[in-house]
């Protein structure tokens, strides 16, 4: 089965005519398309299977991976709030090994190219993660995941300081595959993200990929609680489309060299667009997936459209172009 | 408490009476379907669908997942609703109006198209060989067992049926069920239809000649009915409800602590582990908890008391 005959529901019935070069890179990792899943909303690739051709996306983001199992946080972890949602999983996942014994190898038999998301509580668990992916088939490099804001601290929430930010992702550019190209999660929640952005830039971070969730809460009206298990939760869908565009946006002007991987809210291909007119060379499909589980696919023949429509030739040449 | 009488150790040392529920044979789909028949039903409305793709592959206990609202819908997250029937290339669904999302599926009207996604989950594992089927359900989750009531019946399984709702207005295709089952008992919380009580009332008389039990409601009464069987030995299979974001596996919010094979718990989630679920391999008492034994709980700082 393949994306084309699973189209949702704009109508269009296959890949797009227009002679757009979609192709683009992940610092020196090329890709066939700038259109990914985002880590957290695809599991790892699998559950997509049905309904996208998944050597043909961008690359599978994967949930991030820390070094031991972890339950996640107690139910509820969802809640529906206006062109959005907040969750509150707390990054349940089988772990380091898991993901090197059952995931990778299912994604690399079957030629799917991933992006491993990584996270930790230290900064060394993070090396330790790198450093084991090095050399893996099919993995094309590192998101390093110093956002989540669905841990028991905020100190925890690495990329709220620039400083702790910058260890994190000095040590895993150490210790990992220097074929590896190194991308640091950015989380919106700070005063300055283009000083955290220059930080973790000067500490070897070949790109960054921006946003992580904001965090939010909602309080049932009913039980007069909070609705989360976990009390706070992490918001993402359309709802933070501006935020995520803007931070893409201050980023990309003060470090117009520094590759974007954007997302934040992206459900369209003129949303796509956005992301990319602003400077992003990529862009990840989050939570749109849950409303479209086609999403991904769909978007890149919408945003392979839109560039056509407006004289582009390839993306690349539409990377950042609302600065000029 | 001594440390045998923990229910993930109970889990190895007694053994349970229910196996996993397999996978479903097939995958799902992405399609877009036509409305072809709209009924309401006392407090739901059914809904008829030409979905052949998703009839020919859909079995007793799958659900399908529908976008709401529209492409530029506020509402992003999918509605994850039991199949009530598939056949001839019809599937069938019964909604309850609860919020915006599921108020705006009991609104379409024929002709109107929907997006969806099915069939999804596991379905109901196949009863022991020649055993009468307990099929319970509340509220609108008796819809769940129609399609496989019918099975059963075609495999030559007696099947005595409890549906069971707060109020008369809120049960749910009986009438269909009448027309399937051996035996049909109804039981309502007000007494407005059937025996005034919960369902475990006619359960309870029923499981003694019960072989297995199958079960779709909400969760407390999951819970009874899973109790009362493991207490009779009888291996029951149970629905849930869980809200879901997506209903594919991708989204991690539906969990439920399930004693797995190797009967240690896992967050198991409800779309692609479940939504059938051994009755005895849900820790219902559990749920909306991270208890200390759960893998991974020691990585959220959660220990051993």
């Amino acid at each position: 089965m393949t994306a084309t005959e699973t189209r949702g529901h704009d109508g269009h019935s296959g890949r797009s005519d227009t002679a757009v070069d979609m192709r683009t890179t992940l610092g020196s990792a090329e890709i066939p398309s700038p259109v990914l899943t985002a880590s957290g909303c695809s599991a790892f690739g699998r559950e997509l299977e049905p309904f996208v051709d998944l050597t043909a996306i961008g690359a599978v983001v994967t949930k991030s991976v820390q070094l031991r199992p972890r339950s996640g946080r107690s139910t509820p972890r969802m809640a529906e709030t206006p062109s959005g949602m907040l969750n509150s999983i707390g990054l349940q996942g089988t772990g380091i090994d898991g993901l090197l014994t059952e995931e990778l190898p299912w994604l690399a038999e079957r030629g799917v190219r991933s992006f491993v998301s990584i996270a930790g509580t230290r900064v060394e668990d993070f090396a330790e993660l790198a450093e084991r992916l090095r050399g893996v088939p099919g993995v094309l490099g590192l998101e390093v995941n110093i956002s989540c804001p669905n841990v028991e601290s905020r100190g925890e929430v690495f990329a709220c300081d620039p400083v702790a930010a910058s260890d994190v992702v000095s040590a895993v550019r150490a210790a990992a595959d220097p074929a590896h190209p190194v991308y640091a999660k950015l989380s919106p929640d700070v005063t300055d993200i283009v000083s955290v952005a220059r930080a973790v830039s000067d500490a070897g971070a070949d790109g960054l990929s921006m946003i992580n969730t904001l965090l939010g809460l909602v309080i049932d009206p009913d039980t007069m609680r909070p609705v989360l298990g976990g009390v706070t939760g992490g918001l993402s869908g359309p709802a933070i489309r501006p935020v995520a565009l803007r931070c893409v946006w201050q980023v990309h002007q003060a470090l117009p060299d520094v590759p974007i991987l954007g997302m934040g809210g992206i459900r369209t291909g003129l949303d796509a667009l956005q992301f990319v007119l602003a400077g992003a060379s990529a862009v990840s499909v989050g939570t749109a997936v849950f409303n479209d589980p086609s999403a991904v696919a769909r978007v890149h023949d919408e945003l392979a459209a839109a560039l056509g429509e407006r004289g582009f030739t390839s993306v690349a040449e539409a990377v950042g172009y609302a600065h000029r | 408490m001594t440390a045998s009488s923990h229910p993930a150790e109970m889990a190895i040392s007694v053994g349970l009476l229910t196996a996993p529920a397999p996978r479903a044979a097939r995958a799902p789909v992405q399609r877009t379907v036509e409305v072809i028949g709209r009924r309401p039903v006392d407090a739901y409305v059914e809904l008829t669908l030409a979905a052949p793709e998703i009839a020919e592959r859909a079995q007793p206990g799958q659900f399908v997942a529908f976008a709401v609202g529209g492409d530029t819908s506020a509402l992003l997250l999918r509605r994850a609703i039991a199949i009530s029937t598939a056949e001839d290339g019809v599937v069938t669904v019964v909604v309850s109006a609860a919020g915006p999302g599921s108020t705006w599926l009991t609104e379409r009207q024929v002709g109107d198209t929907l997006d969806v996604v099915g069939p999804l989950g596991r379905p109901f594992p196949g009863p022991p060989a020649g055993a009468r089927a307990l099929l319970v359900g509340g509220g609108y989750g008796a819809a769940a067992l129609v399609g496989l009531a019918v099975r059963l019946r075609a495999e030559g399984h007696p099947v005595d049926v409890v549906a069971g709702a707060a109020a008369a207005d809120r049960l749910c295709s009986v009438q269909e069920l009448i027309g399937i089952a051996d035996t049909v008992a109804v039981t309502t919380d007000d007494g407005s239809s059937g025996r005034q009580g919960l369902v475990t009332l006619a359960v309870d008389e029923l499981l003694p000649d019960a072989g297995v039990v199958y079960a779709c409601g909400p969760m407390p009464m999951l819970r009874a009915v899973a109790d009362a069987a493991t207490a009779h030995g009888i291996p029951s299979y149970v629905a849930v409800e869980e809200s879901m974001a997506c209903g594919i596996g991708v989204c991690m919010t539906c969990v439920l602590p399930i004693v797995g094979e190797d009967g240690r718990t896992r967050f198991s989630r409800s779309c692609t582990e479940g939504p059938v679920f051994g009755g005895d391999r849900v820790r219902f008492a559990d749920v909306g908890t991270l208890p200390w034994d759960v893998v991974g709980a020691d990585a959220m700082g959660v220990v051993q008391p």
